[in-house]
């Protein structure tokens, strides 16, 4: 009894803490207030500056005095910037979807099954791990190339899946549920893949949802897969869109700003509707 | 009770019949739910990875027609002027980037941590930058930094500094590359560090401040020593982004300009094998980039001893 009264005491303590602005939290409070204000600047600098016309975007006043549309509705009647959008997100979506598939299976064998050799696959997928994509970038696009995928939507899609970072994930968070889930399951004669499929995948929901946010983030933002397995400007994602839009518009930054804005916005939006899931996701990438 | 013990001798008898039939249907069950991802991880990373390995001993034309020359490149490579600044130049890169890297996502994170108003709007904040996309990332910093008219140039006015040529002076332009990459990527290495600070027990700081330890030999004796798996975390996996994620950026932001200031390594390999046709050569500096990052790992598993990485 004392003692829970004293944890309430202790709690109502930290709380009024909380509110009290003592010098020490005053001065870690604005210098807070001012590397946020630092960091955000230059993405707050690229959408009130998309809204300046041509005339305007240069000068240095934050908000545009005569803010416009026109930027936006030229870029999207001089660019097919809504098909390279509809590109990356179905291509983004794909990847996630087949990525937490085929990883989730992987990490279940790798965490919940024994066989012989299990530790030593498992080296071998987490040591793919060192081996990042731009590194065997000519390698990779002569298999792509080897295998009639160059300018196709699965060229752009089945290599990105196979990544070890997921299954790693997903395998530390398998080995970490209790054993008896599965006992009275085995014992009722269910399957594997059973098993699988009606008790670890409804418990990986949490995780599962974090890395699909991760996973779409990482592959909206692609760049060079894309960039050296397509030259089709019908499969264009919008990266490649907005990179070739500025080389062609290299001086009009109103233009340029407008796409740049565009192609943000998504991955802002999820940003902010999914803060928690992204960075659940970063934290159980630690190595905990 | 003898019926009993016989029955229970019994239904052990069956339960070994079953744990070994169950054995042989696990690794069965385990050779199909591991099928996909083994087959897309040899396909698209092994094979590439030893297909680069064995690429870098053949001179490659235009044509696709590869000739053997043994370690031909590698000897190249040596006598490449280009080759050694692009090594120059990653090398820099990397000793400047990480442990800013460090310092900056350390410090970012012991901020955080702080119980002050509006603290989780401050973290959304400095982490926002690592959503967006590098190609985005550079076309705003070049819009910032443009010559003579860009805002950044503008602030400098302000303190009696005129027109920086951020990205036209090679002096400069390196050092506005790793600005961008540590702004980007501080986010990141903040939340892995926040996760670190946060497992370690409140009740040892309260033990230190009771004996009367300062704030600096709670940081020095407390929370270092108590980061160290992450500490360790953070210097692999941001050793292999900066040398291998530098890309984009260079790519959009400087095209490795000017004079090859910025052609960090990954960059000129790209320029080998897709503007100059050499397949060869740029396979042969990738796998010597393989080779050196996998040896940097392993060394770095060793001194962590390669602990918390499986917990059977």
């Amino acid at each position: 009894m004392t003692e829970t009264t004293r944890t309430a005491r202790k709690k109502l303590k930290t709380a009024r803490a909380d509110r009290r602005w003592t010098p020490q939290k005053t001065v870690l409070f604005i210098v807070g207030v001012l590397l946020g204000l630092l960091t955000v600047f230059p993405l707050l600098w690229m959408v009130t500056s998309s809204f300046k016309p041509a005339d305007e975007v240069n000068n240095l006043d934050l908000l545009p005095s005569h803010p416009t549309l026109e930027n936006y509705s030229y870029v999207f009647s001089q660019v097919p910037f809504a098909r390279y959008m509809i590109n990356s997100f179905l291509i983004a979506a794909a990847i996630t979807v087949l990525a937490l598939f085929f990883h989730s299976m992987a990490a279940y064998a790798l965490a919940r099954l024994k066989f012989r050799g299990r530790d030593t696959i498992f080296l071998m997928i987490f040591s793919t791990l060192l081996v990042s994509a731009p590194v065997i970038l000519i390698p990779t696009f002569i298999v792509i190339r080897t295998l009639g995928l160059l300018d196709s939507y699965a060229g752009l899609i089945i290599p990105a899946i196979f990544n070890a970072f997921g299954i790693f994930l997903l395998r530390q968070f398998y080995i970490s549920l209790p054993a008896e889930l599965e006992e009275a399951a085995l014992i009722d004669g269910a399957s594997y893949w059973r098993i699988y499929r009606s008790v670890i995948l409804p418990l990986s929901r949490p995780i599962m949802s974090a890395l699909a946010v991760f996973f779409f983030l990482a592959n909206w933002n692609a760049f060079v897969l894309p960039l050296t397995i397509t030259s089709n400007p019908d499969l264009w994602v919008v990266q490649i869109g907005i990179a070739n839009f500025q080389q062609q518009y290299s001086s009009s930054w109103n233009y340029i700003l407008a796409a740049s804005t565009v192609a943000a916005l998504p991955t802002l939006l999820i940003f902010f509707f999914f803060q928690k899931q992204i960075v659940a996701s970063i934290k159980s990438a630690g190595f905990k | 009770m003898t019926v009993q013990l016989s029955r229970t001798a019994g239904r052990r008898e069956v339960e070994t019949k079953r744990v070994s039939l169950s054995e042989r249907k696990q690794r069965r069950a385990a050779f199909w739910f591991l099928l996909p991802d083994s087959l897309g991880l040899l396909i698209f990373v092994a094979v590439p990875m030893l297909l680069a390995i064995g690429l870098g001993f053949f001179s490659v034309d235009g044509f696709g027609h590869a000739e053997f020359i043994g370690f031909g490149n590698y000897l190249r490579m040596a006598a490449d002027p280009q080759f050694w600044s692009s090594t120059g130049v990653t090398l820099l890169y990397l000793v400047i980037v990480v442990p800013a890297i460090f310092v900056v996502g350390l410090g970012l994170a012991l901020l955080v941590q702080q119980r002050i108003p509006f603290i989780g709007v401050i973290r959304s904040a400095l982490f926002v930058p690592y959503v967006i996309s590098l190609v985005v990332i550079a076309m705003v910093w070049q819009f910032m930094l443009t010559d003579k008219v860009g805002v950044l140039n503008g602030f400098l006015e302000l303190f009696g500094i005129h027109g920086l040529s951020f990205l036209g002076d090679p002096q400069l332009t390196l050092g506005t590359v790793v600005v961008i990459t540590v702004w980007f990527q501080m986010g990141y290495y903040m939340i892995i560090f926040l996760a670190g600070l946060q497992d370690i027990p409140g009740e040892l700081y309260e033990a230190a401040r009771i004996d009367g330890a300062s704030a600096w030999q709670r940081f020095r004796f407390i929370t270092l020593p108590l980061l160290r798996p992450t500490s360790f975390f953070v210097l692999i996996t941001s050793t292999i982004a900066v040398v291998t994620g530098g890309f984009d950026l260079v790519y959009v932001l400087t095209n490795g300009g000017p004079s090859g200031a910025t052609s960090l390594l990954i960059f000129y390999i790209y320029q080998q094998a897709f503007l100059y046709g050499e397949l060869g050569y740029a396979a042969a500096i990738g796998s010597l980039l393989i080779v050196v990052l996998m040896a940097w790992s392993l060394l770095m598993f060793k001194l962590t001893k390669g602990g918390r990485f499986d917990n059977d």
